[in-house]
């Protein structure tokens, strides 16, 4: 009796784990299936011509290129903010003091916020400036919305980083800073790790760009100038009536998919070099 | 060496600031969002704004009751076609799978949160809503367009799913083996172990990362406003279109400046939004990190 329970549960699990591989898989093909007949290489190597939102020519360079700029702006800024955090709550103070806790819970709240909230927030900073929506809007708004996911992916490597490792150093006569500069060099592929990870869920996020960062046809030659970005691109041109236009929304969906793929097998590549400079 | 202790100086305050400022930016996001909401708070009733359902922005009726119960709806829909597939699939590869195994599929659990909402949605409009408005709801409704409280919660669950499979395979990581040892040497087969030991102990951290999954699920934008179908009628059944909050303020916010109790109106939706997930947050987060603690110690 008590083994007919063990086999049918373990169907179950088995079922349940099957299942979820089946509609990943789906989704890949769903996404693959409708946007390749439309991808084409005008899709990503020309911007929008008159008549294009009507199914003439064109493609989403504005929009890719702008997805690039947006994320490369964000990193940079998120990245000033993040390392040092990191290395201050593991390195500076202790890696378990009740600062670096507390800072450590309010991070792991700030990412559990969601991206409509910093958009609304960053379009609420906005307004107060004085800023319309633009590129230099919605890298600070993305730039809040990866903060916290840097911070505790780096965080994640550093906590790991043995104390030998800071008192060697130390013990040759460095001052802290120079210490912290050792130890970063010395993580920098769970740095990269947190970079690719924050590139993926900054590049696809719709909901932060929205208010913040306009939407464009034209190339952003300068931050205060509104830019396009992919996951609006998709999201705009699926809403459209004709067909041709819904059939590009497709394949930018396919290209976005692709970019994610790409950042989460690298994510992975660097991952296991982490793993392996361990031992 | 003056000018290395003073780079050494600098260096050190420029951290604490930046951490410092980190740690009140959770206060900024929301007291921006509550000082922002006042003008509507002021004039109208609390009560009266959470649990009426009269929206008429330009006649300035802000009632959130339709958006409010759209949005418990469908995360309710999503956590109960999310929870035990989730289940079963984390207890599967920490109890049952080869270290194999589990190095095959963790990519899958990855992808799967890695994937944005927008791509989710573009899915969803073009399988889960083709599929109920011409398969499902035909057997049960007369008439439904298929954008539907039943769609969002089916794609809201996929993406709420990684999130709880990832967050149980760590909380059942905590349990020591000795414990499941233990359990095996008195007779019990692996199932029994697993429900009479590992899913006992592991009920708060359980508990936990269903409350973040209905955080996340609160949250959600776009890919439920792609599949959601966005009227403003109470739903009535699962085939009924809804319109949860956060595609409210995603469908209205930046365009309605001309009315400024709607803005405010927005923003209340806004912070209650923010509220309700910090909230929930710091309460799964609390149960984790005490979890966790007691693993370590």
């Amino acid at each position: 009796m008590k083994h007919l329970e063990e086999k049918i549960f373990k169907a179950l699990m088995v079922f349940a784990s099957v299942t979820i591989l089946a509609v990943l898989l789906y989704i890949l093909y769903v996404i693959i299936s409708k946007g390749l007949p439309s991808l084409n290489w005008d899709m990503i190597s020309k911007i929008p011509s008159g008549g294009f939102y009507l199914g003439k020519e064109g493609g989403i360079l504005n929009a890719i290129l702008g997805s690039i700029f947006l994320i490369g702006g964000s990193v940079l800024i998120s990245m000033t903010v993040s390392l040092p955090v990191a290395l201050y709550i593991n390195f500076v103070k202790r890696k378990d003091s009740t600062f670096s806790n507390i800072l450590r819970f309010a991070f792991d709240i700030l990412f559990g916020i969601p991206s409509i909230v910093y958009g609304a927030f960053g379009f609420m900073v906005m307004i107060y400036f004085g800023l319309q929506a633009s590129l230099l809007g919605g890298i600070i708004a993305v730039s809040l919305l990866i903060i916290p996911i840097m911070v505790r992916s780096i965080d994640e490597v550093a906590v790991s980083v043995p104390r030998d490792l800071t008192e060697a150093v130390k013990s040759l006569g460095a001052t802290q800073y120079e210490t912290l500069k050792v130890i970063a060099r010395q993580i920098s592929p769970g740095i990269t790790t947190a970079i690719l990870l924050s590139v993926g869920r900054g590049i696809g996020d719709a909901a932060t760009v929205l208010f913040t960062a306009g939407y464009s046809d034209s190339i952003p030659t300068a931050l205060g100038q509104p830019a396009a970005t992919l996951p609006l691109a998709i999201f705009f041109q699926l809403s459209s009536p004709v067909e041709e236009v819904q059939n590009r929304a497709y394949a930018a969906s396919l290209i976005l998919t692709i970019i994610i793929l790409i950042l989460s097998f690298s994510t992975r590549y660097f991952g296991r070099k982490i793993s392996k400079s361990k031992l | 060496m003056f000018i290395r202790l003073l780079k050494d100086k600098i260096a050190r305050h420029t951290m604490m600031g930046l951490s410092l400022l980190s740690l009140t930016l959770l206060l900024i996001i929301g007291g921006g969002l509550l000082w922002n909401s006042l003008p509507i708070l002021r004039e109208k009733n609390i009560f009266d704004l959470l649990f009426t359902s009269n929206w008429k922005p330009f006649k300035g009726d802000f009632g959130f009751g339709t958006f409010i119960f759209s949005t418990l709806f469908i995360t309710l829909i999503s956590i109960a076609l999310a929870f035990p597939p989730a289940l079963l699939c984390a207890l599967y590869f920490s109890e049952y799978a080869t270290s194999r195994l589990k190095r095959w599929f963790s990519p899958v659990i990855d992808l799967l949160s890695g994937i944005p909402p927008v791509i989710y949605g573009v899915w969803g409009t073009l399988t889960i809503v083709p599929l109920i408005s011409e398969k499902i709801a035909p057997k049960f409704v007369d008439f439904s367009t298929g954008y539907s409280v039943l769609a969002g919660g089916v794609v809201l669950a996929i993406m709420i799913l990684p999130l709880i499979v990832s967050i149980l395979i760590e909380v059942f990581a905590t349990i020591p083996r000795e414990t499941r040892e233990a359990s095996w040497s008195l007779g019990a087969t692996k199932w029994q172990t697993i429900k009479k030991v590992v899913l006992r102990r592991s009920l708060p951290g359980i508990i936990a990362a269903v409350v973040l999954a209905i955080s996340r699920a609160f949250g959600e934008t776009i890919a439920v406003l792609m599949v959601c179908g966005n009227f403003t009628d109470m739903p009535r059944s699962i085939f009924d279109s809804c319109y949860p909050l956060p595609a409210l303020i995603a469908n209205n916010y930046g365009e309605m400046m001309s009315v400024p109790q709607y803005e405010s109106a927005l923003m209340f939706a806004a912070f209650l939004l923010f509220i309700i997930i910090v909230l929930f947050n710091a309460i799964s987060r609390y149960i984790l990190y005490r979890i966790k603690k007691k693993y370590y110690l």
